[in-house]
């Protein structure tokens, strides 16, 4: 079967692959370059536990071919923090203990990130909704949500 | 030297520090069952029965093994031929009937053949070129009908010894308990009220799917790294259905991405580990989200007929309970558990309880949080919920009436030691919630809930550092924050920092047998490990503190990570801190070690009650929760924030359980709804916030009074929820799950 | 399977005309992508319509109409400042689909051509009177939204021929759309029952309308009688009843994992009465 040829960019460093067109960007992430913090749950979309950035936008990888991250800019999870320095999130989720089992984790961190940048003063109500697509089987998302909020109130007291 | 056995004031204990893996789980270092990788490393994939029950008359793998990315297949040929014996006694065959089917496919998504290939893609491709030729048998898949004169039989001969003559081949073991005369005791109700109540399987939905990487040579010795809740007995189990020796077999539990007891067994384990065997190179196989769904063990459904007699003051005269749980085409099903919890939290003169355990064509259910006991407390608190509305009597009140306490008899045999159930339901009473007014539409429910707890065999080893830090090898996995409270009771008996405490999951070459990390039993179990393994490390502190100082070891005591005199003749020394007797440990008799190893028998039963508000659309019978509290008696909270979030994601469980999860299955025996699509576990925006209370009434069991706080959580909600929407709804709810359509069809046959 | 990204929908047309087997276009893949996943569709040719220009574009044309590209996902038309405030009903229903990640790659021609009954947009735009530009291999053909589904997975685009463009109508004055649905949860569910109502009032009086029903057939519904129901009326108890019995007197639906026959049935009356009053609010230009 033909293979092909994928230039892109993650996490903002060059990278290619060689990928089967059957295989998602999530197959990629984790199997070609070795990026295993995005994870996969369901593969149909209905977890977020694979939720990248892809030019911005936030979607799950394994609703998206590998084929078509050619020329792309795609976030993950491993992308977040800047060298050693936590991203607020992700301290507040330590804070919080908004994991438990931490599977969703980074789906969760990609997902609210993404949300913090589109609107940086969420009510609790557009933070479940916006987090709907990411599911946590262990906490009962009480302790995400308020890690979230927290941190969305200190970004903006920072800025 | 001095170690008060009891401790009741605590340093570190009751604290909220980070976890120790924090770091790891939000930068996605973290490694779970399907981060690892091997060189030379093959992928699996397994071909599964698209039948609820059919004769395997001929399996051809000659074109798969043809294949040149096809490095090996492998059949029920290729295990062990370990000895059937009835009941749960044949748990191994068991285990190697469900992982690999032998001469029947007993249900839809049963395994019947494996292979290992170069890729992913190669594997799943490969799996089309294997021809199975079935012989399709009738099927069943409902409890009830599952126990009927002409269900199929599953398997001949399954039945243990407990078994009644004259039942159908499918009910496989039968409990029964309890104490008084019912007869009599109905007799002074003066109301009785008699119901069925019916709940469908639900899965533990943990989002990691299963998934190990294998390697294991012809010389019988191998390596497994696997997301598991107890990798000693996947080490047991993996090497009885591969025929080697168990101390052969290095088992490493990776990070678990959940498992809520459905990761307490193995299925693809023994797979990947003979196909690994047969290729001769390492193979990884991870399950997808369906193979999860279809072929790991869900809870039981159960069907279930309760009758309770009540007093006009509330006190309860007589309870009688039938419980019939469904646990897949195995024997497992906590037919006896349900009925052991099912009237446990009251006091009662009068109980009788029987439970069975049927089998049908369904995946081999699995232990899911509390396995067995919600359905019971649903049936039993509905009808009490029912009682009080009818009589008129506030249900709290009650259920303080009745509730267990100290000395009280339980339904199932036991006298209770020191019990919290009274303080959770004073709790509630005094909650706010309880007293907060409704809005039209809504409704108020609450329920009790019983655990027994588990203590399990339990191994720790802890080891100090020349510079005075600790490391703790436990071997329970850590599948909600356990290593932060091992740290916490480790820190509280050295003396030294929470942060100075590394605590590891030991894999089975390097640590003891650890029993699996389920029964609520890893803050009681391995905490009381952790913290007799730290005293066995303080004793020897203390030894070298009384050689340096001449005297003997019983005028030292340890105080705040010291060693002190003690005593009227101990002299006067100035305290030697921890870190100054580790630093020439080395010179002064060798390495500083600690080690607990036993089977703990105090583990502490565990109550709790819950208050849930709902509001139910009378136009579509859709249901909300708007409010929700869960007040549950933690014995000591070592980390109060994740004993927290036990108590919100049981209740989370409990919800989903209540209103939307099902395991659905069509005419033919097939699942319907094997996505999380249609298996709807609750989203972020489904719920409210979580209120918890937590009551500390003490464990005489353990030293820092824990009891286990995992698996209660979810025993109220079914029963809080469905008693709240029934209020709210105007009609009683007897079926789980309360779906839309289910409510709207109760709502209109209601008038 | 083969993977093609052509440059304009011409060769798009021409690859799947010239291909053998399963062809499938990729849009945002949202449906795509499960189906290879669960092996329930592998495609023998996939052809990836993203790369033709232009294909994201959100346009409002002279006229006032909309043509909206058919890579334009949930999430665009959501964000876009103007075509919610004309359609409110349309990019609701796009939003209700999935999570905000399915709302950054799907697309309401992906949700059309999947051809489900359950599709959120598909009543809303058939409500909306949307029409969709088919190419072919002898140019293009404009067709209703509500003539392309033709039954479950199944629609009336002939070998070689693909969407290329989403025809949304002027909105004209006083005119207001909604969409409503049914699911268990809050989210993530597919719909048990969908009603999109679009109409244009006279004053207080109703004098369009177009009502359409998801998931209670084998295909989205334009139901006359539902609209029939509520032209001429200001919306009062009357009308709103027999809108309702209209609605539910349409439903052709299924016993599934999903709802009853009952059940839709009965919901369908009850969500068409709450849909055609948030339209009729936002024709009066109140908030709804």
């Amino acid at each position: 079967m033909k293979k092909f040829h994928v230039t892109t960019t993650v996490n903002g460093d060059a990278v290619e692959y060689l990928c089967d067109p059957r295989e998602t960007l999530l197959d990629c992430l984790r199997d070609k370059l070795n990026l295993t913090g995005a994870k996969e749950g369901c593969g149909t979309g209905d977890c977020g536990a694979c939720s990248v950035t892809v030019d911005g936008r936030l979607v799950c990888s394994c609703l998206m071919l590998g084929v078509e991250a050619e020329g792309k800019q795609i976030e993950t999870v491993e992308g977040i923090a800047d060298g050693d320095i936590l991203h607020p999130l992700q301290k507040k989720m330590i804070e919080y203990a908004a994991l438990q089992c931490g599977i969703c984790t980074p789906g969760i961190l990609v997902a609210a990130k993404s949300l913090l940048e589109k609107n940086p003063n969420p009510t609790e109500e557009e933070t479940r909704y916006w987090l709907a697509g990411n599911l946590c089987r262990c906490t009962g998302y009480d302790k995400i949500i308020r890690a979230v909020m927290d941190t969305a109130a200190e970004m903006r007291e920072a800025s | 030297m001095a170690l008060d056995d009891r401790k009741s004031d605590f340093t570190f204990v009751g604290t909220r520090p980070n976890r120790p893996d924090g770091l790891d789980k939000v930068t996605g270092r973290a490694k779970f069952g399907a981060d690892a990788y091997a060189p030379g490393m093959l992928h699996g994939a397994i071909l599964r029965s698209p039948h609820a029950h059919a004769r395997i008359v001929k399996i051809d793998a000659s074109k798969a093994e043809a294949h040149k990315d096809v490095k090996a297949v492998v059949t029920r040929a290729d295990f062990a031929d370990v000895p059937f014996k009835p009941g749960l006694e044949g748990e191994f065959y068991n285990v190697l009937e469900n992982v690999m089917a032998g001469e029947k496919a007993l249900y839809d998504g049963h395994a019947v053949a494996a292979v290992a290939a170069t890729s992913a893609l190669a594997a799943r491709d490969a799996l089309k070129l294997i021809e199975v030729e079935y012989e399709v048998l009738p099927h069943v898949t409902d409890v009830d009908k599952a126990m009927a004169p002409d269900a199929p039989v599953i398997r001949e001969g399954a039945a243990d010894y407990s078994v009644p003559e004259g039942m159908h081949p499918n009910v496989v073991r039968y409990h029964e308990s309890g104490h008084g005369d019912l007869e009599a005791g109905f007799a002074e109700a003066d109301l009785i009220i008699e119901d069925s109540f019916v709940t469908e399987a639900t899965h533990q939905g943990y989002i990691e799917p299963h998934a190990c990487l294998a390697i294991l040579g012809n010389d019988g010795k191998g390596e497994l790294w696997c997301t598991t809740q107890g990798h000693w007995i996947a080490q047991k189990t993996c090497a009885a259905l591969l025929g080697i020796e168990t101390s052969q077999l290095r088992v490493t539990a990776s990070e678990i991405g959940g498992g809520f007891g459905g990761k307490t067994t193995v299925f693809i384990e023994p797979v990947a580990l003979a196909l690994s065997r047969k290729a001769n190179r390492p193979v990884k196989l991870v399950m997808t989200r369906s193979e999860v769904f279809r072929a790991t063990g869900p809870t039981s459904s159960a069907s279930m007929d309760v009758k309770i007699g009540m007093k006009k003051d509330g006190t309860i005269s007589a309870a009688q309970g039938i419980f019939r749980l469904q646990g897949g085409a195995f024997p497992g099903a906590p037919g006896d558990m349900t009925a052991m919890c099912a009237f446990a939290p009251y006091n009662l003169t009068n109980v009788k309880q029987i439970g069975y355990d049927v089998m049908a064509n369904r995946p081999k259910q699995a232990a899911y949080r509390a396995p067995g006991a919600p359905m019971g407390a649903f049936a039993v608190e509905s009808v009490i919920d029912e009682l009080c509305n009818k009589l008129g009597l506030d249900p709290v009140e009650v259920r303080l009436k009745n509730a267990a306490h100290e000395g009280t008899k339980a339904s199932y045999g036991p006298t209770y030691e020191r019990i919290g159930l009274v303080e959770t339901l004073e709790a509630a009473k005094a909650h706010p919630h309880y007293s907060a007014p409704l809005k039209p539409g809504q409704g108020r429910g609450i329920s009790c809930g019983f655990w027994f707890n588990h203590g399990g065999e339990t191994s720790v080893s802890l080891a100090l550092s020349e510079d005075g830090s600790a490391q703790v090898m436990v071997g329970t996995p850590d599948i909600g924050g356990s290593r932060a409270s091992m740290a916490l009771m480790a820190a509280e008996v050295l003396g030294i920092p929470y942060e100075n405490i590394r605590v590891t999951i030991a894999d089975t070459a390097t640590l003891g047998y650890n029993d699996v990390s389920h029964g609520s039993r890893v803050t009681y179990a391995s905490g009381l490990a952790t913290i007799k393994a730290a005293r066995h490390a303080v004793e020897k502190l203390c030894e070298r503190a009384a050689a340096k100082w001449g005297i003997p070891v019983d005028a030292v005591k340890w105080e705040n990570g010291c060693a002190v005199p003690s005593g009227p003749n101990a002299g006067d020394f100035d305290p030697m801190p921890l870190a100054d007797i580790t630093a020439d440990m080395g010179r002064t008799g060798g390495p500083i070690s600690g080690h607990f190893e036993a089977t703990p028998e105090g583990a502490g039963v565990s109550f709790g009650t819950h208050i849930v508000d709902a509001e139910v659309d009378p136009e579509t019978g859709k249901t909300s929760v708007t409010r929700y509290t869960v007040i549950q008696d933690a014995g000591k909270a070592i980390h109060p924030t994740y004993v927290e979030g036990q108590y919100q994601g049981g209740a989370a469980q409990g919800i989903g359980w209540a209103l939307n999860e099902e395991y659905i299955y069509g005419e033919d025996g097939r699942l319907q709804n094997s996505i999380f699509l249609d298996y709807r576990i609750p989203v972020a925006s489904d719920l409210p916030m979580i209120d918890t209370v937590i009551v500390e009434v003490p464990n005489p069991g353990h030293p820092f009074g824990v009891r286990g706080v995992g698996e209660t959580g979810i025993v109220p909600p079914l029963a809080a929820i469905a008693n709240a929407v029934s209020n709210a709804a105007g009609v009683r709810m007897k079926r789980l799950p309360m779906s839309p359509p289910r409510i709207l069809a109760a709502l209109k046959d209601n008038g | 399977m083969d993977y093609h990204s052509p440059a304009s929908f011409a060769e798009a047309s021409a690859l799947a005309a010239n291909a053998t087997g399963i062809t499938r276009f990729l849009a945002g893949g949202t449906d795509v992508l499960v189906q290879l996943r669960s092996e329930l569709v592998t495609p023998d040719t996939l052809i990836d319509i993203k790369k033709i220009n232009g294909v994201r574009d959100i346009t409002r044309n002279a006229d006032g109409s909309w043509t909206l590209g058919i890579a334009a996902t949930g999430a665009e038309m959501s964000e876009h400042p103007e075509l919610g405030r004309d359609w409110p009903g349309v990019v609701e229903a796009m939003d209700l689909i999935g999570s905000t990640q399915v709302q950054g790659r799907a697309t309401p021609t992906g949700n059309l051509c999947n051809g489900s009954p359950a599709a959120d947009s598909v009543p809303a735009m058939v409500a909306a009177g949307v029409t969709v530009t088919v190419t072919g291999r002898d140019g293009t053909r404009e067709v209703a939204v509500e003539d392309i589904p033709t039954g479950p997975g199944k629609t009336s685009l002939a070998k070689g021929e693909l969407i290329s463009a989403v025809n949304i109508p002027a909105r004209g004055e006083n005119g207001g759309d909604a969409y409503l649905r049914f699911i268990p949860r809050t989210e993530m569910d597919i719909a048990v029952v969908g009603v999109g109502v679009n109409l244009r009032l006279d004053g207080d009086t109703i004098t369009e309308a177009r009502v359409s029903l998801g998931a209670v057939a084998p295909t989205v519904l334009l139901v006359e009688d539902c609209a029939k129901a509520i032209i001429g009326s200001t919306l009062d108890d009357a009308s709103m009843e027999a809108l309702a019995a209209a609605a539910s007197a349409a439903c052709n639906p299924i016993d599934d994992k999903r709802g009853t026959i009952a059940f839709r049935t009965e919901v369908a009356g009850v969500l068409a009465k709450r849909a055609a009053k948030i339209a009729y609010a936002r024709a009066k230009g109140e908030d709804a």
